[in-house]
């Protein structure tokens, strides 16, 4: 592998892994937490539908 | 973030009556928009690796390590519009004569986000600097500022959920929005302003001329794009969240609020019953 030549291929792994996964993390948590509360209000009352 | 407009959850036939009408039946904050805008940062996110970790080139002084580049710069950059779009959108809540409350979760979503990524930056250049400089940490003057503004925008976050009613929130966090985004032009010029173990701007260079590579300059671009495509998606829903927290928050008030209304009547009827002579057959 390409990447197996970096030589700091952990640290710069290590970077890239964890902001992709702070950045999916914050994602399904939105969309989770939507959810619960889209299903408590009414359709008429949500201003994006 | 493939299904924003999952309608599955509908639960309106259960419910006899009126009421099953105004049971939701769009259980989401998502629309056809934000699940384009959740592809489209997906495959710029793909991009984003594919050009920061396989086709950019080591760079001539810095080696390997240039990679961190690629998502430290445009982290800060997004986090830089987030806290600006925070201070614009107080200074609306604040200086219009509607005082909209869209105005103030707007200035929170980008807030939160901005946070977010104040704190990628905080961790990429720690790792950038262990392989750099040889330490993670050193209290210079760029770094210092940046801990700082993390720190500020943490207080602002904490701010918002102190109590009271939403305007309350909405008038003293709009104003901590207001001061806190002095803080950027310290942070961006801190490197110029005292000497630093930072390097100077690269591309958001004062002369306006980017002294990098044409690949690697493309691949910061693919950063910038795709951590502002997630920007635009996170905002849209966490606003849209925020709206339904508040409503949800007003109902609870209210049910409150009459239920209260509902005792103190009983007790005002209760009391009445009692002043009320037990019966008319005393002695005449």
């Amino acid at each position: 592998m390409i990447l197996a030549l970096f030589e700091d291929a952990g640290f710069i792994l290590t970077g890239y892994i964890v902001t992709f996964l702070a950045v999916g993390a914050l994602a399904w948590r939105v969309i989770r937490s939507g959810r619960n509360l889209a299903k408590q209000i009414p359709d008429d009352e949500k201003y994006w539908t | 973030m493939t299904h924003l407009d999952d309608t599955s959850t509908a639960t309106t036939s259960s419910t006899p009556g009126a009421d099953a009408e105004r049971l939701p039946s769009f259980a989401t904050t998502g629309t056809r928009a934000t699940r384009f805008l959740g592809i489209a940062t997906l495959v710029a996110m793909g991009w984003l690796v594919l050009f920061g970790l396989v086709l950019s080139p080591a760079d001539v002084n810095q080696g390997e390590s240039v990679r961190f580049f690629y998502i430290h710069a445009p982290t800060i950059w997004v986090a830089y519009n987030s806290f600006v779009v925070t201070a614009f959108s107080s200074g609306a809540y604040l200086f219009t004569k509607k005082h909209s409350l869209g105005w103030d979760r707007l200035a929170g979503a980008s807030a939160e986000i901005g946070v977010v990524f104040v704190a990628l930056t905080l961790l990429t250049g720690a790792l950038w600097g262990r392989l750099t400089w040889g330490i993670f940490w050193q209290w210079d003057a760029r770094l210092t500022t940046t801990a700082l503004l993390f720190a500020t925008y943490i207080g602002y976050l904490a701010v918002r959920r102190l109590g009271g009613s939403h305007h309350q929130r909405a008038k003293r966090s709009a104003v901590l929005g207001l001061l806190s985004v002095l803080l950027i032009p310290l942070v961006h010029w801190s490197v110029l302003i005292w000497r630093s173990l930072h390097q100077e701007a690269t591309v958001l260079d004062v002369d306006g001329d980017a002294d990098i590579d044409g690949i690697m300059l493309f691949s910061i671009l693919v950063g910038v794009v795709a951590f502002s495509l997630f920007y635009v998606w996170f905002v849209l829903h966490r606003t849209r969240m925020l709206a339904m927290e508040d409503l949800i928050e007003e109902r609870g008030l209210d049910a409150a609020l009459d239920a209260r209304r509902a005792e103190a009547v009983e007790g005002i009827e209760a009391s009445r019953a009692d002043e009320t002579p037990v019966g008319d057959g005393g002695p005449s």
